[in-house]
């Protein structure tokens, strides 16, 4: 009786064992933080062109769309989403605003003029530290406002989907 | 007069030093304590990604705007979730985690000493 329960026990265990591993193989091992901030970061910041400082409350306006994009000019995946930011940049009810971040302004500018430039307002984020008061932690990450909330946030490069989903909230 | 002087000047000296390796400290301390997003599996006080440089920044930063640890650790939980820190504070979600191991240590010392009594007859 004692024997059956040890092999029981040991190959209940065994089973249990394998279930969890066959799940968490098949589970991406990769965290993306779950944020809890819904309103706009306090921070400071430079304009990329006239470096006249900037606060983030007063800078948003409440009725009106805008997209936050971190981006930089050495980030390859940035450069897949300009031509989508481009086209969002035709819709007149969003402002696109960059967060230039980590980079070197020569190369930036080179960027945007050779892919072109959505931006309505490009802020410099020289150290990185901005980008964390939005609670990002690379680049390139999006996030869609309205009446100084985050409705939307997309990490990584947008595509067609999100793209879609950007034009219909704004419509 | 001379020597008073010099004296001031090393006490001034000296007092900054201490501010700042006490500031150091309590970085290393909560840098160590804080997971890398980038590169998962290291500390922000181990990494060189650039986002772990930027998060050392902002750590030091709110050290000298006089903020305190708890309130620098709630301060990015807001902002990245409880996953942040290495060291999870005991609430609902954690409580199991918490307990778990000294439950089971418990469950080992209630087997041990069940089979000592059993000896001992």
């Amino acid at each position: 009786m004692k024997k059956r329960i040890i092999s029981f026990l040991i190959i209940s265990s065994l089973i249990f064992a394998f279930v969890i591993f066959y799940k968490g193989l098949n589970k991406s091992s990769f965290y993306q933080p779950k944020s809890e901030i819904e309103e706009i970061p306090k921070f400071f910041a430079k304009t990329f062109y006239s470096k006249e400082d900037i606060d983030s409350q007063k800078f948003f306006k409440k009725d009106k769309y805008y997209l936050l994009n971190i981006w930089a000019s050495w980030c390859v995946p940035c450069r897949d989403e300009h031509p989508i930011l481009i086209s969002l940049s035709e819709n007149k009810n969003l402002d696109i605003i960059g967060l230039n971040y980590k980079d070197k302004i020569s190369n930036a500018e080179k960027f945007l003029n050779e892919l072109g430039n959505p931006y309505k307002e490009i802020l410099l984020d020289q150290d990185g530290t901005r980008a964390i008061e939005w609670g990002a932690f690379g680049v390139p990450e999006t996030f869609l406002i309205y009446q100084n909330r985050i409705v939307k946030k997309y990490i990584g490069p947008l595509n067609q989907n999100s793209f879609e989903e950007i034009e219909q909230t704004i419509r | 007069m001379k020597i008073s002087k010099f004296i001031f000047l090393f006490l001034i000296l000296f007092s900054f030093n201490s501010l700042n390796a006490n500031e150091d400290k309590l970085k290393t301390e909560i840098t160590k304590n804080l997971r890398c997003l980038v590169c998962q599996g290291q500390s922000v006080y181990d990494s060189d990604s650039e986002f772990a440089v930027s998060l050392k920044l902002v750590v030091e930063n709110k050290i000298q705007q006089g903020l305190t640890e708890d309130q620098i650790y709630k301060f990015l939980t807001d902002k990245y979730g409880e996953w942040i820190l290495y060291d999870p504070k005991f609430n609902k979600n954690t409580y199991l985690l918490w307990f778990l191991p000294l439950l089971i240590l418990l469950l080992g010392g209630a087997i041990i000493v069940k089979k000592l009594i059993k000896i001992k007859k």
